[in-house]
């Protein structure tokens, strides 16, 4: 139990440290950085050996019980959410050796990255609502400020725009949590569940509109989407892959699942809702990106597409779906981020993103064909890799469901994927 | 009756958010959304005639405001401070890099 709050501190010591000794010695950056994301990844597998099966652990922060202290919770899901963003933090550092090379101020950029991270697992972990909307708010400065690390024109009008969005997102969410507390008299998730039970169904309407709008935004569902396509090629390629592969999960589809499943209730209108804005964001995004030349715009836009599924198999509420929204959610983070950084690589080779100045370069740069190819299989649904299955348990589960045009929804957004990743490969 | 002007606000710091073409204008709307949002959690807060949330214990009858809205927007205000600052700071360097604040003319992205 109590090493569930090193998960947020250290990270932040670390993040904290590296400013003071960069100027010692100029590989201290990428020594602490990865040393720190190497510790979180290894606690977080660890933690499967001492959590017990089913159970739930809580940590309660400076001794106070729950309805007055905060608390950090891990269940099955913010553990399965905790490690997704620790591996891929992980591999995004050790990227980032190499790749950042090319910009200055590295020990900045572990910096920023750190405190997202921070952010990420607090989002994860934590048990309070206020709390929750603390711990966003680190992980989303944090993108804000890394989506303009590059300081050129393009990334500065991402990142302004990003900025615009994620703030108001976030006024959002406050004033969601203001109404729940108005109406609860908690913070507590845990607490104020059971007391909105006794809520009436209008107060939980109007609350419920706040948050889809806020995390909603924060995820890149289809009306909210316009921030995403700007803001995630934009920054350098492992931060890319940080966002496309785990920020808008952690922040936007976790936190839906949290606060509708966990605290709100979810009621039949509000899963069709949730189901009604996954199969547009999956249709509309892969849609979108099938027009797109530029390689890490045409990665943004399937991660809007993709995250369509992950929030169509959740929003239909049945132990399949959800079972299959998950499991789709973790692969898309390998698959997504796996992209992003071989769309980094290639960067860094050839110099351009634009599809048609490449050509060829399967003879060039082998391995990173080679990766490309498996992961370009997987988010395009092909039988033996894992993408196929994901979306398979939630086509399923739609069929199982009686959800008919949502199944063909499904299949035909793969096919659409399938076909804008043919050209990837060529 | 409070509330709704609270609300008031946050839809005119939303219009201005969505309609204006200036950056700083935007910048502005955002702080106005911040603001009725940050207004609206210590209302939340606020009984009529509450005192300040000391215990005094020679007034035992006195009535106290609640403590842990004041303590959220303490909290929300520092948040907004720093979103602020960052957000300024990158409308300077768009102008340095565009000489211009007009979001019509920002447009290297395509949609």
């Amino acid at each position: 139990m109590q090493f569930l709050p090193l998960f947020v501190a250290v990270p932040l010591l670390v993040a904290f440290v590296i400013p003071l000794l960069a100027r010692w010695n100029k590989w201290m950056p990428d020594i602490l950085g990865n040393l720190a994301t190497l510790y979180l990844l290894v606690a977080a597998t660890g933690l499967y050996f001492i959590r017990p099966f089913n159970n739930i652990m809580i940590y309660k922060m400076g001794g106070w019980v729950p309805p007055f202290g905060i608390n950090l919770v891990l269940d099955g899901l913010s553990h399965l959410l905790l490690l997704t963003v620790c591996l891929i933090a992980f591999m995004a550092t050790f990227y980032s050796i190499a790749y950042m090379r090319k910009y200055t101020g590295k020990g900045k950029y572990y910096v920023l990255f750190l405190l997202m991270l921070a952010g990420m697992n607090g989002v994860v972990l934590t048990g309070d609502l206020f709390n929750l909307y603390v711990f966003l708010e680190i992980a989303a400065v944090a993108s804000y400020a890394l989506v303009a690390f590059g300081t050129e024109a393009e990334e500065l009008e991402a990142s302004f725009k990003y900025l615009v969005m994620g703030a108001l997102a976030s006024a959002f969410i406050l004033l969601g949590i203001g109404i729940i507390y108005g109406m609860t008299g908690t913070l507590n998730m845990a607490d104020a569940a059971r007391l909105l039970a006794n809520v009436g169904t209008a107060g939980k309407m109007f609350v419920s509109a706040f948050f889809i709008m806020g995390f909603g935004l924060k995820a890149a569902l289809v009306p909210f989407h316009a921030w995403l396509p700007d803001a995630h090629p934009s920054a350098p390629a492992p931060i890319s892959a940080m966002l496309s592969g785990v920020l808008i999960k952690a922040l936007g589809v976790y936190a839906i699942v949290r606060i509708f499943y966990n605290v709100i209730g979810v009621t039949p209108q509000l899963s069709y809702i949730l189901m009604v804005l996954g199969a547009a964001s999956m249709l509309v995004g892969v849609l979108l990106a099938i027009g797109q030349w530029d390689f890490k715009r045409l990665l943004a836009y399937h991660s809007i597409s993709q995250i369509g599924y992950v929030i169509l198999g959740l929003g239909l509420g049945t132990p399949l779906g959800i079972m299959g929204g998950l499991f789709h959610l973790f692969n898309h983070a390998l698959f997504k981020s796996l992209l992003f950084l071989n769309a980094g690589a290639v960067e860094y080779t050839v110099g351009t993103r634009q599809l048609e100045e490449m050509g060829g370069l399967s003879k060039k740069m082998p391995v990173t064909s080679a990766t490309s190819l498996a992961a370009s299989m997987s988010i395009a649904g092909i039988p033996p890799f894992n993408g196929f299955w994901s979306k398979l348990f939630i086509i399923l589960a739609c069929i199982q469901a009686g959800r008919l045009w949502f199944a063909l929804a499904a299949i035909i957004g793969s096919l659409l994927t399938l076909a804008s990743f043919l050209k990837v490969q060529k | 009756m409070v509330y709704f002007l609270c609300f008031l606000l946050f839809l005119i710091g939303l219009y201005c958010i969505v309609t204006k073409k200036n950056l700083l204008k935007i910048i502005i709307g955002l702080v106005i959304v911040e603001y009725a949002v940050n207004l609206f959690l210590v209302l939340l807060g606020y009984k009529t005639g509450g005192h300040a949330p000391i215990i005094n214990l020679a007034a035992p009858d006195w009535i106290y405001v609640d403590p842990l809205p004041q303590a959220l927007v303490l909290t929300s205000i520092v948040i907004g401070l720093a979103v602020l600052a960052l957000v300024v700071a990158i409308a300077m360097r768009i102008y340095e890099r565009y000489g211009t604040f007009d979001i019509t003319q920002i447009r290297k992205l395509r949609g």
